[in-house]
């Protein structure tokens, strides 16, 4: 027999633009995109350059005495275990929730399914109130977890909750459900299957979700801010920012803040790759 | 014997899949479901394989009970008709699948990889992603992992269905030179007539959830049992009373006894074949004719002929 | 198959059993059923239901003591302005740039397209931290020459603008950045033959297609831009009766034990409610 070169596609050519059907810039387009880059660079590039040049203005002794102090580790070390933390339960449990979502169907599916879109929607002081009200001092239930690292934790879940479940959701529907018959017909009892087949293709997803979650931690603010109970030993980073703020030590809050964007570049850089070694076998 | 299934029902909600269904297929042998879509014949290809349970009925693969038995228990080699590759392995990977969930040693795994590659000619590939291949190479790639694991049975459905028309004819026969060497029981669902004619030992023809007909090829083109079969193998024509193949009714010149008179409506010659359209009383029938026949005829619109169907073709009665 | 060792005998991996599996599969069914559905619960709706009976416990007359507090109205003002303001602009922005960088190709194309992704990652403490180094007057790199042309950024309405803005700056062009691409260019360019010009195009062909999406990502950055907290509690200054949104009157209430908190919340939740509710009735539509 023969061996095949790769067939042209048959049918139709996909409408898809590709990289060749974009045009040049005409004139309109041209000045289209002058604005767009003026609006991005006065709104984000200048702005993230000047906390940048701020922090690190006064030299590496400036930088580092502004980091190397006892609040400010603090605060950092709480927020970097958090988000690290909060982003591995979310891979689980996110991924957990979106398999559900698909595979299972159960009277009420559709309320849950609208209950995790809340905290993408719910503004962040608001969500702050509702679990203070909960976990906080004049809790219903008897939990007091006020000015403690739990009630920290509880917080960041709560905001991140969506974002693995929703990046992993399309991937799982989409899914090739024939590929995991032909592993069953080759022996492959069903949690083999999710582990060879089917975590495999819902890897990149995963990552990228996961991705989002962390971020999303480092950064959060609001629904910490009343939880957290304003204590040095239960501030995330973001609430050290702030007060540094408030004092007028701009150099203190540009150079935490400075630490925080490294960090999340870095672990973001990490997770983007991941996501792009898995997503090339697809 | 391969295998055998019996009373099998299966009903999706009010729609009845199939309806007390037997079916036998004797081991090493090569079987086509034949039918229309939506007939049955994927259903009970998947009860057979265990990626559904019947309703009713039971299922014995090699003389040993597996009604019940999860598909992942049956040693049932499955092919299916979007390939169902595994994406993110290579095509060495796919094929070594059931082999390494089995645990068995490296070496041996390699063997017998590259001796099931070079069968179906991949062995170049073997690094490759399922998605560098076309879809003739992937298909035999799933073949090949089908077989890793010397499965009793073989299924695939409708294999060659997504494919180009060349590829597909290239792959029947590929099919067909492969089971004469492999020789296990296989059994492959088809809504192609000229596929299950050309392929197999044993036609088993469905409709509508129930089996209309079992036999060889010839068996059923040239003894059909009643008209769906018969219109389904192969092309019929309804002269007078009777169905007929349009290759089996004679034209004849003069009147002749048994004969009935008509007259030549049309006349399209495609290569060789020519077909002939014709009215004779109350019926349309077309012939198909050699050129030789037609011109030693001397057929033109508008000529009176006298049709009968030949001594030897089989016939049936029009509903 | 010639010339090949005897065929190694392969057993299928394990014994046949016939009803085992089935009750197995549905415990872990119900199992995982439990912990998704429970986890949510327990974690959102649980802290909800208790907020609203709280609120609806503290009665009519709270209620309406709270939302029609003089600071409370102006706030509503201030937050109609700015989310308002924030939105047109990052909807005229997200359509534009989603239309450039599906359509043309120009140097910078891929790092414009990770730059749109940055606000999302960033804290919107340094969020306002930044624009108060840029645009403060004895802060900023244009302190100066904002203080002398007296334009207030900081502490006033423009800033807070500035920060919104940026906190919802991918919202539009993620949405309507894939359905642009999807369509490609044929539409466009079967309605420039038939004669089209591009403003023409704009809203006969291109604005039609993108509808969905567009009303998709504007309710994202509505519902965002109401909710946003941190960044404008930075850059506004956070003065009573003048800069400040209804999530910062919200957390006075909260941090300084005033009552009305609750209440005020009560309206954001609805608001919230209400933009979900288009978000669900939307996605499948956005998504077919």
């Amino acid at each position: 027999m023969t061996s095949e070169s790769v067939p042209t596609p048959v049918g139709t050519r996909s409408a898809r633009a590709t990289s060749s059907d974009r045009a040049r810039l005409g004139a309109w387009s041209g000045t289209g995109l002058g604005v767009a880059v003026l609006w991005l660079s006065l709104l984000v590039l200048l702005p993230l350059a000047a906390v940048i040049a701020k922090g690190t203005g006064d030299g590496w002794s400036g930088f580092w005495d502004a980091v190397n102090n006892h609040a400010a580790l603090t605060a950092i070390r709480l927020t970097v275990l958090s988000a690290l933390a909060v982003a591995a339960i979310n891979a689980v449990l996110g991924t957990l929730i979106a398999w559900v979502l698909v595979r299972d169907d159960f009277w009420g599916k559709r309320v849950v399914e609208a209950v995790i879109d809340i905290p993408f929607a719910l503004p962040t002081i608001v969500a702050g109130l509702v679990l203070l009200t909960l976990y906080g001092q004049q809790s219903s239930i008897g939990v007091h977890w006020y000015a403690t690292n739990q009630g920290v934790l509880v917080a960041l879940l709560f905001v991140t909750l969506p974002f693995v479940v929703r990046t992993v959701q399309p991937v799982l529907l989409a899914l090739d459900r024939e590929a995991e018959e032909a592993a069953a017909s080759l022996g492959a009892e069903p949690l083999t299957t999710f582990r060879r087949i089917i975590l495999p293709a819902l890897a990149p997803a995963i990552a990228s979700g996961t991705a989002l979650a962390f971020g999303r931690a480092m950064g959060e603010y609001g629904s910490v801010l009343l939880i957290s109970g304003g204590l040095p030993r239960t501030s995330v980073a973001s609430q050290y920012v702030f007060t540094q703020i408030e004092n007028d030590e701009y150099v203190s809050a540009a150079a935490v803040s400075t630490v925080l964007l490294l960090i999340s570049v870095v672990v973001l850089a990490v997770l983007g790759e991941v996501q792009r070694r898995a997503a090339r076998r697809g | 014997m391969g295998i055998a299934a019996h009373g099998i029902s299966k009903r999706f909600g009010d729609f009845v899949a199939l309806d007390d269904v037997d079916l036998d297929v004797e081991s090493g042998q090569l079987t086509a479901l034949l039918g229309p879509s939506g007939g049955g014949k994927s259903t009970l290809l998947r009860i057979i394989g265990g990626l559904e349970n019947p309703d009713e009925g039971t299922v014995h693969i090699d003389d040993v009970e597996a009604t019940g038995v999860p598909a992942q228990r049956r040693n049932v080699g499955f092919v299916f008709q979007h390939y169902a590759a595994f994406k993110h392995l290579s095509v060495y990977r796919n094929v070594a699948f059931g082999l390494e969930i089995r645990h068995r040693p490296k070496a041996e795994i390699r063997q017998r990889v590259h001796e099931l590659l070079e069968l179906v000619h991949l062995d170049q590939f073997a690094d490759r992603l399922p998605s560098q291949l076309s879809g003739g190479q992937r298909q035999r790639m799933a073949l090949a992992r089908a077989l890793a694991v010397e499965p009793k049975v073989l299924l695939l459905d409708e294999p060659f269905g997504a494919l180009d028309t060349k590829v597909r004819k290239e792959l029947r026969d590929w099919l067909r030179r492969l089971h004469d060497e492999v020789h296990v029981t296989t059994v492959f669902v088809t809504h192609d007539q000229e596929e299950a004619l050309e392929v197999s030992d044993e036609i088993v023809v469905i409709n509508n959830g129930r089996i209309e007909q079992t036999g060889t090829p010839n068996d059923l083109y040239d003894h059909p049992a009643n008209d769906f079969v018969m219109s389904f193998l192969g092309p019929v024509t309804q002269l007078g009373e009777r169905l007929v193949r349009p290759h089996d009714i004679e034209v004849l010149g003069a009147e002749t006894a048994g004969a009935v008179p008509g007259e030549v409506v049309r006349l399209v010659r495609i290569g060789f074949e020519v077909r002939a359209e014709l009215r004779a009383g109350d019926s349309d029938p077309w012939v198909q004719l050699t050129r030789g026949q037609a011109d030693a005829l001397d057929l033109q619109p508008g000529r009176a002929v006298w049709l009968r169907p030949a001594h030897d073709a089989s016939t049936l009665a029009a509903s | 198959m010639t010339d090949t060792p005897p065929p190694v005998v392969i057993e299928p991996p394990s014994r046949p059993t016939r009803t085992a599996a089935p009750r197995k599969r549905r415990l872990v069914k119900y199992l995982l059923r439990a912990v998704a559905v429970g986890y949510v619960a327990v974690l959102v709706a649980m802290p909800l239901v208790v907020v609203v009976w709280r609120t609806i416990d503290q009665g009519a007359s709270t209620f309406w003591d709270a939302i029609s507090a003089p600071d409370a109205v102006h706030a509503y003002q201030v937050t109609a302005e700015v989310a308002g303001l924030a939105v047109l602009i990052n909807t005229v922005f997200g359509v534009g740039v989603a239309l450039l960088l599906a359509r043309y190709r120009f140097p910078g194309r891929s790092l414009l397209n990770v730059l749109i992704d940055v606000p999302i990652s960033i804290s919107p403490i340094i969020v306002g931290l930044a624009l108060v180094l840029v645009f403060g007057w004895t802060t900023g790199w244009f302190g100066s020459e904002l203080q002398n042309a007296g334009i207030e950024v900081i502490f006033s309405t423009p800033g807070m603008v500035l920060a919104t803005a940026f906190v919802c700056l991918p919202l539009v062009v993620r949405e309507v950045l894939p359905v642009l691409e999807e369509e490609g260019i044929e539409q466009d360019q079967a309605a420039r033959s038939l004669g089209a010009n591009a403003l023409q195009r704009l809203v006969r062909i291109t604005l039609p297609t993108i509808k969905w999406a567009l009303a998709y990502g504007v309710v994202l950055s509505i519902a965002r831009a109401l909710g946003e907290f941190g960044a404008v509690r930075v850059v506004s200054g956070d003065v009573t009766g003048q800069t400040q949104t209804l999530t910062l009157v919200v957390d006075q209430r909260a941090e300084q034990f005033e009552p009305g908190a609750y209440q005020l919340s009560m309206v954001l939740i609805a608001v919230s409610a209400i933009c979900i509710v288009v978000i669900s009735l939307i996605r499948p539509r956005g998504e077919r």
